[in-house]
């Protein structure tokens, strides 16, 4: 079984102290950020990439990735105990989870959701491990036309689960992608959009929007809301689900799970997804759908297990493709790229260790994240209570010295305040900033690759046509857009993401 | 004509603006090459053309389809915490990072709900003394402490 051999050689690199270690820091950071509202995993990958560069590539992206898989571990404690979600995708998990903790059962609540999460967390590495071998394979025949197909297909999966207007999400891709190849052409050697500034020669920094746009904006929208929160800290003494709520959360734990490691896989997917998708599932198939909404566990450990499922399997396509599905997998590919690394389908057989030594690593993390969620809470609790006053100039000091320790230049803040400012008006006018963020990702890729695939065609577009793969890719994301803009389908996307207010 | 969605015409003519300002720019500056030899225009013209028209599409439906009315901006926080960032950047080579961190902690607290002076000292003194600490002496970032003119800094 090489499976066996490659896991137990992660395993190997996983559990030497120092990844260990840098696998608790990214746990730790993660739930941190997690149970704290108004500080996502983006703006925090972000914000520590720069560091990143003292590491080894093993340990910077053990420790990414647990920033990101425990901020869903955090998002649900504070869902349950302040109706408010840490973290977006527990959006879904006040609905019931707050109910929960009002009835005096938080702690229930807290407990099914770390062990949802543990169990997703589980499955869906063992799923990264047993898919991304032949995904890599696959990928390794792919050329210009088949990477430019399975990017368009990527950006109109992010724009139909992006939720809100589509054609808004389809002109956010496209006011992306254009914002990306602000910068040098590689091809010509043309400045582009750079008017004479010579910081934006190398482009506008990835980091630099994403913290704008997720971080300062954030920040912004937080502030015009009074802080007015009301903490069941004291009911969480019994933490141990009872024997009735095992036996109703199990089914949703795994139906969870499965639905999230597939919502994961699609480009723009990814734990908020894998949320949604699953609250609806389960509030369908429930016998009693009307205690929905009103502290039903199934409402917590669907969504919560979804979450956790849906973050860790959003790194096939990073590992397997080179190409992001969210935000946060283009941050770890920048991080890849910080050490050098091309991500792309040979990463897996050029750097084994590194490869399943990030997948052993998740286990390891999940197996962390249990214990300091759950006989940890209080700490966590208390966080809570640190008022927002205090919160968001740090993190604006964290976000400032991110931004501009990545060339010790002030015009990068500038670009950060802009973006910033541009976020807060995307929010006002419900324009998605999600879509936006990919398709400034993919926008260099995406023009290289056509440019490429139309000189080996000599110029004829059919060339995505023809070949098999891009068909396939070109054909799903039409059925896609056309199915979506089906009115039927159109009202009930509309109602998926519903629930949300 | 009247406005019936204002969320939808102002994002309209937010996209409509970008596209036509790539397409026009793109346009006059750079080559356009043909398709087999792509051009540096070539790929924002598409694109820019494509955004446009969506940006139009949208801008036309505000017209028809009733919608919600845009929010109020909360302009106080916005212009303090954007100003508060850029102050920290441009702060920072001739005054130091001890200066541009007050800067920043105590112009984006006069943008929050209440502003204590004691409060946000100590708030500055905590995150100055972790600032220093863990980036500058911890992960040697080189970023400078001493204000410009001091020639030899006390502090490292």
């Amino acid at each position: 079984m090489e499976i066996f051999h490659n896991l137990v050689m992660g395993f190997g690199v996983a559990i030497t102290p120092i990844h260990l270690l840098y696998a608790l820091i990214g746990c730790l950071l993660g739930t941190l950020i997690g149970v704290l509202p108004g500080i996502g995993p983006v703006a925090t990958i972000a914000m520590l990439l720069p560091i990143t560069f003292n590491l080894s590539p093993v340990a910077a992206l053990i420790m990414l990735a647990g920033i990101y898989y425990g901020a869903q571990y955090g998002g649900s404690t504070t869902a349950i105990l302040v109706n408010i979600p840490g973290e977006s995708s527990s959006v879904v998990t006040c609905l019931d989870g707050y109910q929960m903790a009002r009835q005096g059962r938080a702690g229930p609540a807290l407990a099914v959701a770390a062990l949802g999460s543990f169990f997703a967390g589980c499955v869906s590495t063992l799923i990264i491990a047993l898919a991304a071998p032949p995904l890599a394979e696959v990928a390794l025949k792919f050329g210009p036309s088949e990477y430019f197909s399975l990017m368009v297909f990527g950006l109109v999966a992010a724009t139909v689960l992006a939720h809100g207007s589509l054609i808004k999400a389809i002109a956010m891709v496209a006011f992306g992608l254009l914002l990306g190849i602000v910068g040098t052409d590689v091809n010509s050697g043309v400045l582009r959009f750079t008017f004479n500034i010579p910081e934006l020669s190398d482009g506008i920094g990835f980091v630099i929007v994403a913290m704008g746009m997720f971080g300062t904006a954030e920040i912004v929208a937080n502030l015009e809301l009074k802080d007015n929160r009301e903490i069941f800290t004291k009911d969480v003494k019994n933490l141990w689900p009872t024997r009735e709520d095992f036996k109703r959360a199990w089914a949703p734990v795994m139906r969870g799970t499965a639905l999230g490691s597939f919502l994961g896989i699609l480009p723009g997917g990814g734990a908020l997804l894998a949320s949604f998708g699953a609250y609806t599932l389960e509030k369908k198939v429930s016998r009693h759908p009307e205690q929905f909404g009103k502290g039903a566990i199934e409402g917590v450990a669907g969504p919560e297990s979804a979450n956790n499922a849906g973050a860790q399997t959003s790194f096939i396509p990073m590992l397997t493709l080179g190409i992001p599905s969210n935000a946060v997998m283009a941050l770890m590919i920048g991080a890849l790229m910080i050490q050098g690394i091309a991500p792309g389908p040979q990463v897996m057989n050029e750097k084994p260790q590194l490869f399943w030594g990030l997948i052993a690593s998740m286990w390891v993390g999940n197996l962390m994240l249990v214990v300091l969620n759950l006989p940890l809470i209080g700490m966590w609790v208390k966080l809570l209570t640190v008022p927002y006053r205090y919160l968001y100039p740090s993190i604006l000091v964290f976000m400032a010295i991110g931004v501009f320790s990545l060339s010790n230049n002030a015009f990068d803040v500038l670009i950060m305040a802009v973006f910033g400012v541009l976020g807060y008006i995307c929010v006002k006018l419900e324009c998605e900033p999600a879509p936006m963020i990919l398709g400034f990702i993919l926008g260099p890729l995406m023009e290289e690759n056509l440019r490429r695939a139309m000189l080996l065609s000599r110029g004829d577009p059919m060339t995505f046509i023809y070949k098999p793969i891009s068909a396939g890719f070109i054909i799903a994301a039409t059925i896609l857009l056309i199915v979506v803009a089906l009115p039927a389908i159109r009202k009930k996307r509309e109602e998926v993401f519903v629930e949300e207010v | 004509m009247k406005i019936k969605s204002p969320k939808d015409f102002w994002s309209g003519l937010m996209f409509l603006g970008f596209g036509l300002f790539f397409v026009i720019w793109a346009a006059i500056h750079y080559q356009m090459g043909t398709a087999v030899r792509m051009g540096p225009a070539y790929f924002p013209i598409l694109l820019g053309g494509l955004l446009s028209v969506l940006g139009l599409a949208i801008l036309l439906e505000s017209f028809v389809v009733e919608g919600p009315p845009v929010p109020a901006f909360a302009f106080r926080p916005l212009i303090l915490i954007s100003v508060g960032c850029v102050l920290y950047g441009y702060l920072m080579k001739p005054l130091g990072l001890f200066v541009a961190t007050l800067a920043l902690v105590v112009v984006s607290a006069f943008g929050g709900h209440e502003f204590k002076w004691k409060e946000v000292l100590i708030l500055y003194v905590i995150l100055m003394l972790f600032s220093w600490l863990v980036f500058v002496r911890g992960l040697t970032l080189p970023f400078p402490l001493c204000p410009d003119f001091i020639a030899n800094c006390p502090i490292r």
